[in-house]
């Protein structure tokens, strides 16, 4: 092997990764949290009102970012189900399952703050545009997904059923993003836009960036926490396990 | 002050989104947290309730 | 391969045909869900032709549905699919066998009855023809998404909603265009790309949706 190889599949081991994913989940939390002060400075003082929606565009400073990363984390999540497929790494399985919550969070969220845009602007809580259903649809999807897992009672067969799911999923996203945008624009026309990206100020840009940089890495901390936990469970019986009891945890 | 809170009449809507996020975003770290106190607990209670039994 | 296709098929036709009361099932299931829309929604003629594409196809929808449960259950129960994973033949024309045999009980009487439930829905010809043919192109594409949600499934106590849970935000792109196409073409748009695009659907889902009904059955079967 050339030099400088690292063996990755060191890293795959439960064992070995659970205080790698404490080191990593630590300095994540820290950036995130770094950033997310930056963001919503940013958010709040920096970018100026927009002439158009008034203080009430704001609120794109999570929705954007939110939306982006539930859309982002599905592939993420899909990306680590067929490393594990391929490899038969337990800790990839782990990986997809300990994203799952945090991305229907932002499934979530991205949907709830797209209803309080809405309302002020369009003048309902709820439109059946594009994206919208889309998006709900994701939120759909990761809470079979998240079902699905926590239906087996054991884990190795719950970890390749559900990374089966994923798959298909993600195959599955793209044409349903495109029958629900051709759904939308037969059944309405022209859509309502939602905001004008073209006529965005650079400050709200680089807001937006730093926000869906903080969400990142809030996502990371939180993955790796989970992860923590999830190998602590599935892994109790294990002599490490038993010896880091041994000596407090 | 108020002026900001009030977000140019927007307020229930930038506080309402603002604070979903924040709630879930604090949420879940916080019972990430007590959760794994209860996963570690348990298995410490299992850890010494065998070295009892051994000795 | 093929000859194992035909096998599959033919067992599968012989078993159905003999418990005839499921295929029944889905059937009346479909027409009494179809039937109850007028009566939550009202009776005018023109409401009612606006609604009945969507109306039809939610209903097979959920009529395909749910006869997926039986799908492998039955096998997997007395050992037979775990036979069948065993043999040396290719695993794909098993399953499309399967699934072709459950298409042929749970989603063709459902596109038989259809031009009835749209005759009731006041639709006119070339709209029930429309209606027709997207059923005969989608619901197959029901049956193989859904073979892969019943086989991952398989073997699990919450089946049942389980399934569901997984396989309806997949069959959205199915809805869209089975019930686009009527729609299309009863607004005189036509609805030709409607039924390419689930023609289209429908071969990508016939070689792909194998692939991952065989791995979800290994799974099951482990």
């Amino acid at each position: 092997m050339a030099s400088g190889f690292v063996n990755w599949f060191k890293f795959s081991s439960p064992a070995t990764f659970y205080p790698v994913a404490r080191t990593i989940g630590r300095s994540a939390a820290v950036i995130a949290v770094i950033l997310i002060a930056i963001g919503l400075y940013m958010s709040f003082f920096v970018a100026p009102t927009d002439y158009k929606q008034g203080e009430g565009y704001r609120i794109i400073f999570v929705h954007v970012p939110a939306s982006w990363m539930s859309m982002f984390i599905y592939v993420v999540m899909a990306i680590w189900a067929a490393l594990g497929l391929i490899f038969n790494t337990r800790l990839s399985a782990m990986m997809a399952q300990s994203l799952a919550p945090t991305g229907a969070i932002f499934a979530f969220l991205s949907l709830w703050t797209g209803s309080f845009w809405g309302k002020p602007m369009w003048g309902t809580w709820w439109v059946w545009d594009a994206r919208i259903t889309s998006e709900l649809l994701l939120f759909f999807l990761y809470l079979g997904y998240m079902a699905l897992r926590s239906a087996f009672d054991d884990p190795r067969r719950g970890d390749r059923a559900s990374a089966i799911l994923l798959l298909v999923g993600v195959v599955n996203v793209p044409i349903i993003y495109y029958s629900v945008q051709w759904w939308n624009t037969l059944h309405q026309g022209a859509t309502i836009k939602l905001g004008e990206e073209s006529t965005m100020d650079d400050t709200m840009l680089i807001a937006m960036l730093i926000m869906t940089l903080g969400f990142w890495a809030y996502s990371i901390a939180v993955a790796m926490m989970r992860l923590r936990n999830v190998i602590l469970e599935r892994e109790r019986s294990a002599g490490w396990v038993r010896q880091m009891a041994g000596e407090g945890l | 002050m108020a002026e900001f809170f009030h977000m140019g009449g927007y307020a229930l809507y930038v506080w309402g989104s603002f604070g979903a996020t924040a709630l879930l975003m604090i949420a879940e770290p916080l019972l990430l947290r007590s959760r794994s106190r209860q996963i570690r607990q348990r298995i410490m209670r299992l850890a010494r309730l065998e070295q009892a039994a051994q000795q | 391969m093929l000859e194992s296709l035909y096998w599959v098929i033919r067992r599968d036709l012989t078993i159905a045909l003999r418990r005839r009361s499921d295929i029944f099932t889905t059937l009346i299931f479909f027409m009494i869900v179809v039937s109850l829309f007028p009566l939550g929604i009202g009776p005018e003629p023109d409401t009612l032709r606006l609604i009945a594409p969507g109306v039809v196809w939610v209903g097979a929808l959920l009529a395909s549905m749910l006869a997926l449960e039986q799908l492998f259950s039955a096998d997997h129960r007395d050992g037979t699919l775990e036979q069948m994973l065993l043999t040396p033949q290719p695993l794909a024309p098993l399953v499309i066998g399967k699934v072709v045999a459950h298409w042929l009980v749970s989603g063709l009487p459902l596109v038989l009855i259809s031009p009835l439930l749209g005759l009731q829905y006041d639709l006119p010809w070339e709209g029930l023809r429309a209606l027709i043919i997207s059923l005969l192109l989608g619901t197959p594409t029901l049956s193989l998404i859904g073979a892969i949600g019943a086989a991952l499934t398989l073997g699990l106590r919450s089946g049942g909603v389980l399934l569901a849970l997984l396989v309806l935000p997949l069959y959205v792109p199915v809805l869209i265009f089975g019930a686009g196409a009527v729609e299309a073409t009863l607004s005189g748009l036509g609805g030709d790309a409607h039924l390419r695009m689930l023609a289209a659907i429908l071969v990508a889902s016939l070689v792909l949706a194998p692939l991952a009904i065989a791995a979800a059955l290994r799974v099951a079967t482990d």
